[in-house]
């Protein structure tokens, strides 16, 4: 991108982690780091900045994607969930609780993004999902540290335990 | 008093026990603070141009635009930065004849590999240094690259540094017995080519640092997402011409480290010696390219091997030539002939013969650097090792699992001093082994693989034995010269309210090193481990220590923060003693409360201890001494360092058609010596064996012949994702280090160790039948097919 076309700055209007969000942001800064930079929300990480790790996996208007690949200037209107949101909305304590039990993080950098993506699957599928559906759900997700067995027994177990509590209020 | 590990019923009995990690909780709520999380008042951010040739005479840089861009607060070359740095030269004295070339923080007047910083921008925004880097100038003139290892030494190949002769930077052979004889004699020989690829760590967290030089107190304060904070201490003021004491390294959460965030990176002290100059904090966070350009990378071996053995499978001699290139420079302090010499020290680990020699050849080449990556030189010893097992198994028609029982060192052979002068103070293969049969059912295994194989399903079953290198003592570092501590020590401390905290200089990457710590502490002194808050990574706060390298946190750091656990009980007791008007040998500390010795009768809680030393001190008698703050160091030194042992299997299916291999299942049982927390161990064992299947199948760092870095990026450089992993069955047998109280051994490198030569024999054992065998790394698709077709590769 050009100097110029870089130093453009472009007004937004957005709901973060369902607050209110005003910001003038330069038209090349992509959402992990207006996230990082701009809002102090450092839960999202860079690994790549190329779309593939998967560190930076956030939900963008109820679909995860990767917060590196998109540009905040394209956020306006948009409603934006974080690792920090889904957090004190509690709604995954039960996964964090498991992911912690587990302990299906070592060092934690691939974890928040990790954890939208298990999030995703835990809402999307019916019923407890196979151990091959979760490992194929978090294949988007690098994880140099666990060897992934134990984040896939983390959701497993979020997973069976949802499923029964739903049964037993059926 | 010594603690009975055995008795699960004793009081306050975390080690051994599975407690959930501290710190893991902050982490999934998307808490840590990494060093990219941290900002400071007028910090700059600093991108290094990079040489795009792999060798190049630089003749001259125009920085003019650059410094003119928005936003730039300064350029600088190499020449400049060498005015307020001094080079270093990566060469150890116990490692003989080793030699390197100085090297600077920006190359000064050649490039000597793809990525090898040029210059560096420092401005107000990490884009605004970007757009500037792209406006400097660089003239060069390109050289002719050293590419190939195999041709490194010929006369008509270039010498990479004219000043040291030639381009062997280390060689070291290794004789016992009378190898030549035996290979000449001996009734069975096998013989094996064997190749690991060249590749690197990829922590999902870049390299990361922010330096912080202030002027006023001329200090230089450093984040740092390392894993030796006192090393690089050390390393900034001595190449920075600073006291010792006017650096502090402070290391938050690492976002993975596995040997890549040992060593001493030139962007790194080139940030620092920027921040120095400018005397404003600096940041440099590597991008992704960067990562694989300049990370170092490891593992580029080639090795020839023969095995001689008698009718019975005994095996009698080996014989192993390595040779592996490392890049333009030895890495700084650790160096880069370590690998080799590790090759050198392990193959044939395991087992009980006599006669071996085994040379390695490191030489320089223009290719990122290589050094140390988890389980330094392991995988390569036990693939070569392993295989040639298999191989001679193979030869003498017998099961993988029977050659290696009348093979492997007897488990009451111990002391054991292998042919290649590793002691070891007490292994457990036979138990082992024994496990691992028992765990994955072999029989049945090997029956449905012959089932299977009726209906054209080539399954196979792999096997490996390993050692690993743990608990270094200086011998590893220390008597080369390095001023890397093999020491550690751990500060705890017992606050009013009846809380510790406990400060160490080993350090946390993920592994839960301060899960182990706060563990050990809580059972040491007797208080709830929730109770217990553990301080690491800050050079100015925690003991002088080596922090997390070659598995030594749990065997030394533990080691260190039990005997400092149990001095601050002795100090609490005497003062409990003087309080209760009773002798302190009567009592203990239970959960938190002071006991009477037996009955367990509480007396009174800590709080009250703490509120009355700290705040009515004058009600104790004049002179008792009322020190809450107690520090203990540990270092070992019966032996140079803690040899673990253990097994792995693999089972794979291979499709003849494709080449590809399906993962079904791993086994690993491994003994670190006393488990203090069972969970732990085991995750670090799963991810070790990740990470060395990553290299047997996936990863590699592919070059062309003009060194051109072919993959620098993570869609074409691949590396183990879930849905290819196997799950993982880990089991223990434990064998407790003497040598200290605790026991522990380290376990952070096993799974690496062996689990690429267990995946090869798997494999091998599939495509037997097709008359395949691969023993190039990584076995991809296209060497599984050319392997059973017989096509060169
Ligand atoms: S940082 Fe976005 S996918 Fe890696
Ligand atoms: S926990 Fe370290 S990358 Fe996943």
């Amino acid at each position: 991108m050009s100097q110029a076309a870089f130093e453009q700055l472009v007004d937004i209007s957005l709901t973060v982690n369902g607050e209110r969000v005003e910001a003038r942001v330069p038209a090349g800064r992509h959402v992990v780091d207006f996230l990082r930079l701009d809002l102090g929300l450092t839960g999202a990480h860079a690994g790549c900045e190329h779309g593939v790790c998967g560190a930076c996996t956030l939900q963008i208007d109820g679909e995860i994607v990767r917060g590196c690949l998109i540009l905040a200037a394209q956020m306006d209107g948009a409603e934006i969930w974080t690792i920090e949101g889904v957090t004190d909305s509690k709604e995954i304590t039960d996964l964090q609780d498991n992911f912690v039990e587990r302990n299906a993080l070592q060092c934690g950098f691939c974890t928040p993004g990790m954890i939208f993506a298990a999030r995703d699957i835990l809402t999307r599928h019916q019923g407890v999902p196979s151990r091959e559906d979760i490992r194929e759900h978090i294949s988007g997700n690098y994880c140099r540290c666990t060897g992934y067995e134990a984040i896939v027994d983390a959701i497993e177990t979020t997973a069976r335990a949802r499923n029964s509590e739903q049964e037993a209020a059926e | 008093m010594s603690i009975r590990f055995d008795n699960p019923d004793r009081p306050n009995s975390y080690i051994g026990r599975t407690v959930p990690r501290p710190n893991a909780r902050r982490l999934v709520e998307g808490r840590g603070r990494y060093v990219d999380d941290i900002v400071l008042p007028r910090m700059l951010h600093a991108v290094f141009l990079r040489s795009p040739y792999a060798h190049a005479r630089i003749q001259s840089i125009n920085t003019e635009a650059a410094r003119a861009a928005h936003g730039v607060r300064g350029v600088f070359t190499g020449a400049d930065l060498a005015e307020h740095c001094t080079p270093w030269v990566a060469v150890l004295a116990h490692l003989k004849g080793l030699k390197s070339a100085p090297q600077h923080p920006i190359a000064v007047d050649r490039a000597t590999w793809t990525g090898e910083a040029v210059a560096a921008v420092v401005a107000d925004t990490r884009a605004q240094a970007e757009e500037a880097a792209a406006l400097i100038e660089v003239d060069y003139e390109p050289l002719q690259p050293v590419t190939d290892m195999r041709t490194a030494l010929d006369p008509e190949t270039p010498v990479l540094h004219p000043d040291l002769g030639d381009n062997l930077t280390f060689q070291r052979e290794h004789v016992s017995g009378d190898p030549a004889e035996v290979m000449r004699t001996a009734p069975v020989i096998v013989e094996s080519r064997f190749k690991t690829g060249r590749h690197t760590g990829v922590c999902v967290e870049p390299r990361s640092i922010l330096a912080d030089y202030n002027r006023s107190e001329k200090q230089l304060t450093v984040y740092h997402s390392t894993q030796a904070p006192h090393m690089m201490q050390v390393v900034f003021a001595e190449h920075l011409g600073l006291p010792e004491g006017a650096v502090r390294v402070i290391c938050g959460d690492v976002g993975g480290s596995f040997g890549i965030k040992v060593h001493v990176y030139p962007d790194e002290v080139a940030t620092a010696t920027i921040s120095k100059i400018l005397g404003r904090p600096v940041k440099f966070i590597a991008d992704r390219l960067e990562s694989f350009a300049t990370d170092i990378h490891a593992r580029d071996h080639e090795i020839d091997a023969r095995m001689a053995l008698d009718e019975d499978g005994r095996i009698l001699a080996l014989d192993i030539e390595d040779l592996t290139g490392i890049g333009p420079y030895s890495v700084y302090p650790r160096t880069s002939a370590i690998e080799g010499n590790q090759v050198v020290n392990l193959c044939g680990g395991p087992y009980d013969f006599a006669n071996y020699r085994a040379r390695t050849t490191v030489v320089l080449q223009n290719k990122s650097p290589t050094c140390q990556y988890r389980a330094v030189g392991h995988p390569i010893a036990a693939a070569v090792t392993e295989g040639m097992v298999d191989l001679a198994a193979e030869k003498l028609g017998l099961d993988p699992i029977e050659i290696r029982r009348r093979n492997l060192i007897a488990d009451d052979a111990y002391p054991y001093t292998s042919p290649a002068n590793m002691r070891f103070e007490g292994l457990s293969h036979h138990k082992s082994l024994n496990k691992l049969v028992e765990m994955m059912d072999y029989p049945a295994l090997r029956a449905e693989q012959a089932a299977l194989r009726e209906n054209g399903v080539y399954r196979g079953i792999g096997i490996a034995s390993f050692i690993e290198l743990t608990n270094p003592s200086p011998f590893m570092y220390g008597i080369g010269g390095a001023r890397i501590s093999a020491q550690d020590g751990c500060t705890v401390r017992m606050d009013p309210d009846g809380s510790v905290v406990a400060m160490s200089g080993v350090t946390e990457q993920g592994q839960g090193t301060e899960a182990m710590l706060a563990q050990v502490t809580a059972e040491a002194v007797g208080v709830p481990v929730q109770r217990v808050r553990v301080i690491t990574g800050d050079t100015q706060t925690t003991p002088y220590g080596g922090g997390t390298w070659a598995s030594r946190g749990a065997g030394i750091g533990g080691e260190a923060a039990l005997q400092a656990g149990r001095a601050l009980r002795e100090n609490i007791l005497a003062v409990a003693g003087a309080m209760l008007q009773c002798a302190p040998e009567t009592l203990d500390i239970v959960e938190g409360n002071i006991v009477d010795l037996g009955t367990d009768t509480e007396r009174m809680p800590l709080s009250e201890l703490g509120r009355v030393v700290y705040f009515r001190g004058d009600t104790l008698p004049k002179g008792l001494p009322r020190e809450l703050v107690v520090t203990r160091h540990y270092i070992t030194s019966d032996y140079p360092f803690a040899f673990t042992n253990g097994i792995q299997a693999s089972y794979v299916e291979v499709d003849p058609e494709t080449g590809f291999v399906k993962l079904l299942k791993h086994w690993c049982v491994e003994d670190c010596g006393r488990v203090i927390n069972p969970q732990l161990v085991d995750e670090q064992i799963r991810g070790g064996i990740v990470q060395g299947i990553g290299g047997a199948l996936y990863e590699e760092s592919l070059y062309d012949t003009e060194g051109q870095l072919l993959n620098a990026n993570m869609a074409d450089y691949l590396v183990p994702m879930a849905s290819e992993m196997p799950d993982m069955i880990i089991g223990h047998v434990e064998t407790p280090t003497r040598e200290s109280e605790l026991g522990a051994k380290g376990a952070g490198e096993a799974g690496t160790a062996g689990a690429p030569a267990a995946v090869m024999n798997a494999i091998n054992d599939a495509i037997r039948p097709l008359g395949g065998r691969v023993t190039s790394m990584p076995m991809t698709p296209e060497r599984i097919l050319r392997s059973i077709h017989h096509l060169p590769e």
